[in-house]
């Protein structure tokens, strides 16, 4: 699509591609340099970091003595941390997507009363300012004795609205009321066509909705912050983010600047190779809401 | 659509479950029952963790605690308050101020990197939609970190640059300059993720209008700006309004880099923030109830008053 291959092979038209590709690369620089200086800074000693130029690597490469160091502080913490962030994560978006692709199969496909309303709710759901949702989810939760419990991160993020919507536009647009009638003809019950008539229809929209909730669960910090308070049930997100404020604050040694780099790096390269892999979902997922919104 | 097909009595279906089990018993349920039997597991967590805890910060926000006296009913006492708290409405304004940098450099930004990508007109195409939208996979709070270490006034490559060139060494954490280093962050943070949702509308304007505007001498140019761009004027509301919500709600970041910045962020630096420290610091939670439902209310009255005006600058 776009312009390609009209008039076009000619000198104007190359040059204004480079032009175009070169304020690109601008940016790119922009957008790689911090992702860049995570992987230097994790390559340093401490003294390196301070003394050395950040954004290009030491002559000393201590990339391995940082990982040990980031993988035995404090008893090897970090390592809990990293598998309650990929529990936390998973348990959340594979409950999520589930939920968001039978709500949204039931506002494409159905109508009953209440709908209209009711889909208004869920969208509205985004306006809420976080601390309004999680200030009274700390004192619920409290009561009902699940603070600082894997529950008490798990159970609210399964509501992912944003989901119910995505599903909603996805299967308006992949599956047809022919394909349902026609089960329906041949007597099939509705859960029944939902499950086996158009499960594989619904697969990709139901992984995008899966990688989107997953991403916003790896990236939750602002309730595990509140509703968790022993470092042991801690995810990634708020661990280094108490490691960083340690190191800031000049506390437990300087040590901690490069263990806390070394962290960041190896927190964010599992998303990062996610979505290069499922590059197709999450791009699949954002046109359908482009589309539709 | 469904209706015309009549009401469906009674149909049966076998629970997904009890297929894998092996048993097959069979539950009855009408097309009427069906929507609202898919609904039932998202809604139970939805009125759960959501509308409850709505209902149960609300009732909150209409009491008072004391140390003489304990807990009493007080009506809107704490909005009354809340109203006329210049700490509420400073984080406000600081928003307002913000947003009016950050908002029209991160969508423009990416509007035009979109318009690009999708002419066609460069090498690599694929390779720079990635690459653009790889911060989003970064937790907001390791590009805070990431940020923090960027500023950095010892080992922050800016001000090793600065030296290096002996110019004198820019403060990332001053009064004048936080606003701004904030808004970078979170420009490197979503940028990418509106530039897709762009390129994703502009990729599903049918190629036809293409043909017809080649046929009347457009040049590409005009075809993006006149043809395109007005197309996915919805989209760019939809972005904005997203942006506006997401700018109040502001927290992380600033408060991630409080320990740098310990003299210009403080604990009412925005609403979030504030609400924050009054319940888990002040223990407060009356009155931090009553702030965040206010800043809702901010939200929505700023959401709303952009689309009247989208509206109006649309006819």
């Amino acid at each position: 699509m776009g312009i390609v291959g009209n008039t076009t092979r000619s000198p104007n038209f190359r040059r204004n591609r480079i032009l175009l590709t070169a304020v690109l690369c601008i940016y790119l620089v922009y957008t790689l340099v911090p992702l860049f200086y995570v992987v230097t800074a994790s390559t340093k000693t401490n003294a390196d970091l301070f003394g050395t130029f950040g954004l290009w690597f030491a002559g000393e490469f201590n990339l391995w003595q940082n990982l040990v160091d980031l993988f035995t502080h404090q008893n090897g913490v970090f390592s809990r941390w990293l598998g309650n962030t990929f529990f936390y994560s998973l348990t959340s978006a594979v409950g999520a997507a589930i939920f968001a692709l039978l709500a949204g199969y039931a506002f494409a496909k159905y109508e009953f009363r209440g709908k209209k309303l009711l889909f208004a709710l869920v969208l509205g759901a985004v306006m809420i300012p976080q601390t309004a949702l999680v200030i009274p989810l700390y004192l619920m939760l409290s009561k009902i004795g699940l603070l600082n419990t894997p529950l008490a991160v798990i159970l609210p993020s399964l509501v992912f609205p944003p989901g119910v919507f995505l599903m909603r536009v996805y299967v308006d647009e992949a599956v047809s009321n022919e394909i349902i009638d026609a089960g329906r003809v041949d007597g099939a019950g509705e859960l029944h066509i939902l499950s086996s008539l158009t499960f594989r229809l619904l697969m990709p929209g139901f992984a995008t909705v899966f990688i989107l909730a997953f991403v916003a669960a790896w990236n939750n910090y602002f309730l595990p912050l509140v509703v968790l308070s022993t470092s042991e049930n801690f995810p990634v997100t708020v661990g280094l983010s108490i490691w960083y404020a340690s190191a800031t604050l000049g506390s437990g040694g300087n040590l901690l600047f490069t263990v806390v780099m070394t962290g960041a790096l190896v927190s964010i390269l599992p998303v990062i190779l996610a979505f290069l892999i499922m590059q197709r979902f999450w791009q699949g997922g954002l046109s359908a809401g482009a589309v539709k919104a | 659509m469904l209706d015309a097909f009549g009401p469906v009595p009674l149909v049966e279906f076998n629970a997904v479950s009890n297929t894998l089990s092996g048993q097959k018993p069979r539950v009855i349920v009408s097309k009427k029952v069906a929507p609202y039997v898919l609904l039932l597991p998202f809604l139970l967590v939805f009125v759960g963790f959501l509308i409850v805890p709505m209902g149960y910060a609300f009732g909150l926000s209409l009491f008072k605690t004391a140390l003489v006296g304990g807990t009493r009913f007080v009506g809107l006492e704490n909005y009354a308050r809340a109203v006329v708290d210049p700490k509420f409405w400073d984080g406000v304004w600081l928003l307002v101020r913000f947003g009016l940098i950050q908002m029209p450099i991160m969508l423009s930004l990416a509007l035009i990197f979109a318009l690009i990508l999708d002419s066609g007109m460069v090498y690599a195409r694929s390779f720079f939609r990635v690459s653009f939208f790889l911060p989003y996979a970064v937790p907001a709070v390791i590009a805070t970190l990431l940020w923090g270490y960027l500023y950095g006034p010892s080992y922050g490559p800016v001000a090793q640059l600065a030296t290096a060139l002996s110019l004198p060494k820019p403060d990332f954490f001053s009064p004048g300059a936080i606003l701004g280093s904030l808004a970078n962050i979170t420009i490197w943070e979503y940028t990418g993720y509106n530039m897709i949702i762009y390129f994703a509308a502009l990729q599903a304007i049918p190629g036809d209008l293409e043909e017809a505007a080649k046929m009347d001498g457009a040049s590409a140019l005009t075809y993006a700006l006149r043809v395109k761009l007005p197309m996915i004027v919805p989209m760019i509301v939809v972005t904005v309004i997203f942006s506006i919500i997401g700018t109040l709600q502001l927290f992380s970041e600033p408060y991630l880099i409080t320990n740098l910045a310990r003299s210009v962020i403080n604990s009412n630096f925005t609403p979030n923030y504030y609400a924050y420290t009054l319940a888990f610091v002040a223990q407060q939670y009356n009155y931090s109830a009553a702030i965040s439902f206010l800043l809702g209310a901010v939200v929505a009255v700023f959401s709303y008053a952009f689309m009247l005006l989208a509206n109006r600058g649309g006819r």
